[in-house]
């Protein structure tokens, strides 16, 4: 093909050239690589915090890229600053019908809330979500789940705000709202369902692990963890307090290593839930070790109660009143909460917004207070 | 000289197979196809066969592919027998012990029982494994060191899955069959008894094994790189010392200012194997027995120190210069 000139040549002038061409087209990749990391910079940089003793290991590492984006959430969250009354005006439980809970609020501030709620949780449904398509004389009528859910969830929110002050302000007021959950759709997202078995022609331990689950967060560790935690009110803490104690697994009460095994699985489900590690709140080396915890532990067993309050007090008990497309698809359970379903994988929801600043009627479960 | 520098080995001799020694019962006992494999030259030998089974081997097979079979099925009939669910979950599947209330009776077959009769089989196939390493050696009338060493894995072995679920009075205890699910148990063992990196037979066998890399590295790349004097036959190197010893020898001593002989490089070898799995499963063996924390142990007993500085982030920085809230 080639002329034959060429040929010979190339036949009488042996040359090497896969030698040079190897070393060429190496200090040309390390060339170009070595410029575009002096002009562009590290593309995968890295930023941490500390969060325990030099020498201990203990920080959180994120990507730089990961850190300068907001939460989106928080661009398109809506707010608005309440009317401060001036006494002597009329209550919504006095120009509305069937008003039990927020009652104290005035007309305008109680429309205010109304349509934030709207905004929070069915944007796209508007107030007949909850009230019907019907006319404003008749939203008093409880005809709805979604309403009598609300309802529910406005007691549960104003509890949060009130009585789980410890977890949700502890650093700043940050507060919740419905948003916290909601973010703007009718079914928060990362709410959970009893699983029971997940594996087949099993039972027992082999039963409720070992398979790819959004509770098990897609490891091999039990299913059931948030289960036997955050609604049964299960022991967490599976360690002895002394170098040696005469127990056994087959004894009632000892902790084995699968129970180890179910609460590492809920240590990896709240992990995730906040975007952190072990060492945001443990130092590794001795995990149960009160003396060696950061304060964001002692947040976090708030945050437990807090979880297993509103799922036996105020979700499970709306068992009853969904209809059959929102409860589970095993056992036709209640939707229940748990860590990310507010934090939504930021360590402070809406990465610490303050949302409850210009809510104070979801603050209390009393009269709002305005300042 | 190249061959030497090459991962692969570029010498190989492939002609007529080599049978081994003629006996009467040679045709009986060994399979009787030899053939060989240019691929497996380059890691090993390039013959491939006859070998020989035996009464042990045959056992070891048998029992072997059994256990293997029961595992395999129990997680298929976990997936409902689907193959594709099989694939996609393989490596979160497992056949896992009884559950702890079963204690050391025969659980339920759909609970624990498969897996006992799994490791029994395995337990069978492992041991007649181990006197076929014997009764191979006596033959061949060698010393018994494979055997021995295989021994001390299997030491390992029967503390994880019989010794220790035994002293602890459950057969829950024993390590699940599952790619993550063994791990699983792994990281859920060393948490319950307080950190098994305080427990100093493991840290023992930490220090064994990776002194087991070490030495077989250096061991590797010392006869490697004195092959081409000669120092390739150890063996003839261990009592006719010539110049690949000297110069490997004198290599270490310069380097380090002591060598191991051509002869004790086999023993630091062996040792530092064998002691890997014999330290680890004492330490394995004392855990939830005589141990029940390791880390309080290792406080009670001033090896783990306590570190100055706070804890949590806010002594350190906050969560909104953190996130590009604030500078």
């Amino acid at each position: 093909m080639l002329p034959n000139w060429f040929n010979k040549w190339n036949r009488d002038n042996p040359t090497n050239i896969y030698g040079p061409a190897i070393l060429v087209g190496t200090a040309g990749v390390a060339v170009t690589v070595a410029a575009f990391l002096v002009v562009v910079g590290q593309p995968f940089k890295t930023d941490s915090i500390q969060t325990g003793p030099r020498g201990t290991g203990m920080s959180r590492t994120e990507f730089v890229s990961d850190l300068a984006k907001p939460d989106p959430s928080i661009e398109v969250m809506y707010t608005e600053a309440p009317y401060i009354p001036e006494g002597g005006e009329p209550l919504a439980r006095d120009i509305y019908q069937n008003v039990q809970v927020l009652g104290d609020l005035t007309e305008d501030n109680f429309n205010r809330v109304m349509l934030a709620m709207t905004d929070w949780v069915a944007p796209d449904q508007g107030c007949a979500y909850c009230h019907g398509d019907v006319a404003i004389e008749e939203y008093g009528a409880d005809d709805l789940y979604t309403k009598v859910v609300s309802r529910r969830m406005i007691q549960m929110t104003q509890n949060i705000n009130e009585n789980w002050d410890g977890h949700v302000n502890v650093n700043k007021e940050v507060g919740v709202t419905c948003y916290t959950c909601h973010r703007g759709e009718n079914v928060p997202s990362d709410i959970w369902f009893k699983m029971g078995s997940v594996n087949e022609a099993t039972a027992g331990w082999s039963a409720v692990q070992n398979r790819v689950t959004v509770q098990s967060q897609y490891t091999s560790l039990p299913s059931d963890a948030l289960e036997t935690f955050l609604l049964d009110y299960g022991r967490i803490g599976v360690h002895d307090l002394e170098a040696h104690v005469a127990a056994y697994p087959s004894e009632e009460g000892y902790p084995t290593w699968q129970d180890t095994e179910r609460t590492f699985s809920l240590m990896n489900y709240v992990s995730n839930s906040l975007g952190v590690n072990c060492v945001f709140c443990h130092n590794s080396r001795a995990f149960y070790d009160p003396e060696q915890v950061t304060p964001q532990w002692a947040t976090e067993q708030l945050g437990i109660g807090m979880v297993q309050e509103m799922n036996n007090e105020y979700l499970v008990p709306l068992e009853d009143v969904y209809p059959p497309e929102r409860l589970g698809p095993v056992f036709a359970d209640a939707p229940k909460a748990a860590c990310k379903t507010c934090h939504k994988g930021y360590q402070q929801p809406l990465q610490g917004l303050n949302v409850i600043a210009d809510w104070p009627e979801l603050a209390t479960t009393g009269a709002p207070v305005y300042e | 000289m190249a061959e030497y520098q090459n991962i692969f080995t570029q010498v190989q001799v492939q002609g007529k197979p080599e049978w081994g020694m003629a006996t009467e019962n040679a045709d009986y006992e060994r399979s009787r196809n030899a053939r060989f494999s240019t691929l497996i030259g380059w890691i090993g030998n390039a013959q491939l066969g006859p070998i020989w089974l035996g009464w042990t081997g045959m056992v070891s097979l048998a029992t072997g592919i059994l256990a293997f079979n029961i595992i395999g099925l129990n997680m298929l009939a976990q997936v409902g027998w689907s193959i594709p669910e099989f694939i996609r979950q393989l490596f979160w599947l497992a056949l896992e012990p009884p559950s702890p209330e079963y204690g050391l009776r025969m659980p339920p077959l759909n609970d624990g029982g498969w897996y006992i009769i799994a490791s029994f089989f395995l337990l069978v196939s492992v041991m007649s494994w181990w006197a076929r390493t014997y009764i191979l050696a006596m033959e061949h009338k060698m010393g018994k060191h494979v055997f021995w060493a295989f021994g001390a894995a299997i030491w390992l072995f029967l503390v994880l899955g019989l010794f220790r679920p035994i002293l602890m009075g459950s057969w829950s205890e024993a390590v699940p069959y599952g790619i993550f699910p063994h791990l699983d148990w792994t990281t859920a063992f060393s948490i319950r008894y307080g950190n098994l990196y305080y427990n100093p037979f493991h840290a023992l066998s930490i220090v064994f094994l990776y002194g087991s890399v070490l030495l077989f590295a250096m061991h590797g790349a010392t006869i490697m790189a004195v092959t081409r004097y000669g120092g390739d036959r150890e063996l003839e190197q261990i009592v006719d010392r010539g110049t690949a010893t000297e110069r490997a020898a004198l290599f270490w001593r310069w380097t380090m200012g002591f060598n191991a002989t051509m002869e004790g490089i086999h023993r630091w070898a062996w040792w530092f194997a064998v002691l890997t799995t014999i330290t680890g499963g004492i330490g394995i063996l004392l855990t939830g027995t005589v141990v029940d924390n390791w880390f309080i142990w290792a406080q009670e007993h001033h090896f783990a120190p306590m570190y100055d500085g706070s804890y949590g982030y806010e002594a350190y920085g906050s969560y909104e210069t953190f996130i590009g809230q604030e500078n």
